[in-house]
């Protein structure tokens, strides 16, 4: 085990300064730009600026920048837990991070299969980063997940990912696979293509926002009921909101904690069941067998 | 006139709205299924008690689906469609 020097921990305070950043960051951003109101007050992402672009203007909104900031805070703990890697022994750090890394490559392989046993990265990846940007709902700032562009461009790139696999046996294989099981069929197999990514942006961006509108008029609800109820208390205590401690946090560890994992488990899984369900295993080893013998013959000849 | 014109449009936005989500008791008829079956699967096999729950969870995520297409369509109503829909009146009677 490497021995703790000064050097060590002043980058562990780094790493460590380098995960908290972004949240205090964003949590003086939403202080320093909402507006003051009062009741119930649910908006979309807020836009802080835009910039002028060709075709049309990019806005700038919060969930954007909130998406940047879970980035950064995710790259950090990365760091942070593959900070002194030891081949004996090592730390506690260094067992949950393996722990992690073991279970991450078990469950793509036992999902997917072994040839795609690379994937494992991408797939902890989309876990941690939607799962850390639903998490962000428990600091009171506006989750990204909870904003369909976010969801819809993860969405986007799984719906790529999956139709480089299908094209990998060739194209022929693709379109052959469309007309299946009857060619009457295609244009309903057609519009299913296209409907996995729209049904998975929908599914896990409609999951947040559905918590986080049930939270809002929750927390209204109580105030109202609470101004009702012991409004005739005297003094400060009556204009406090009694009814409002406590009751949301039982609400909020379903809606925020439970929903958020479970939809990013839900958001990779899909992805591993579309990806390697979608991968024509047979025509593409196929394929690959006949190629390798072409070239073979080929060097015969030669 | 005008007014009555948008109340309109308010109105039936939230009728619309809450129309829209009795799509939720499909979601759940299904999913309480789902969850009976798999409770039950877990009493006859309860060393299989990891499986079954990661499978279930799958399960009544899919099957969520239709709710939360309504879901989508009743916020839309609730929030896009009014200030839309009032829009395209005021374009309409050029005011």
């Amino acid at each position: 085990m490497k021995s703790r020097s000064r050097r060590f921990a002043a980058v562990d305070i780094l790493l460590i300064l380098m995960m908290a950043l972004p949240i205090a960051a964003a949590i003086v951003l939403k202080v320093l730009t909402t507006p003051p109101s009062d009741g119930i007050n649910i908006t979309g992402a807020r836009i802080f600026f835009t910039i002028p672009m060709p075709v049309q203007d990019l806005p700038i909104t919060e969930a954007q920048i909130n998406s940047w900031l879970v980035l950064i805070t995710v790259f950090g703990l990365c760091l942070y837990l593959t900070h002194g890697l030891s081949v004996r022994g090592g730390s506690k750090r260094q067992h949950a991070v393996e722990w992690i890394v073991e279970k991450c490559q078990n469950m793509v392989v036992d999902s997917m299969g072994e040839y795609f046993a690379g994937f494992a990265p991408f797939i902890t990846a989309i876990i941690g980063l939607s799962a850390c940007s639903s998490l962000m709902s428990l600091f009171g700032l506006f989750p990204p997940t909870s904003d369909l562009n976010v969801v819809a461009g993860w969405a986007v790139l799984v719906f790529i990912l999956i139709t480089y696999y299908k094209l990998k046996a060739g194209p022929l294989v693709y379109l052959k696979s469309l007309t299946e099981p009857v060619a009457l069929l295609t244009p309903i197999n057609i519009i299913g293509e296209f409907a996995n990514p729209i049904s998975m942006s929908f599914r896990h961006y409609g999951n947040v926002l559905s918590g986080t509108v049930i939270s809002v008029l929750l927390a209204a609800g109580l105030q109202g009921l609470s101004s009702m109820v012991l409004g005739w208390l005297p003094g400060f205590l009556g204009e406090l909101s009694l009814l409002q401690i406590g009751i949301p946090a039982v609400l909020s560890v379903y809606f925020d904690l439970f929903s958020g994992c479970l939809q990013a488990y839900i958001f990779a899984m899909l992805t591993m069941m579309y990806v390697s369900g979608g991968f024509p295993a047979e025509e593409y080893f196929a394929r690959k067998a006949r190629k390798e013998q072409k070239r073979k013959q080929k060097l015969e000849v030669n | 006139m005008l007014e009555l014109a948008i109340g309109i449009i308010l109105g039936a936005c939230a009728l619309g709205a809450g129309t829209a989500m009795v799509a939720g008791i499909g979601p759940g008829i299904g999913e309480g299924n789902a969850v009976a079956k798999a409770c039950e699967a877990i009493g006859r096999q309860p060393e299989s008690k990891g499986s079954v729950t990661s499978t279930m969870l799958m399960g009544c995520a899919i099957a969520e689906t239709t709710g939360l297409y309504a879901l989508v369509i009743a916020i839309l109503l609730i929030f896009v469609a009014p200030n839309l829909l009032v829009n395209i009146l005021l374009r309409a009677i050029g005011a």
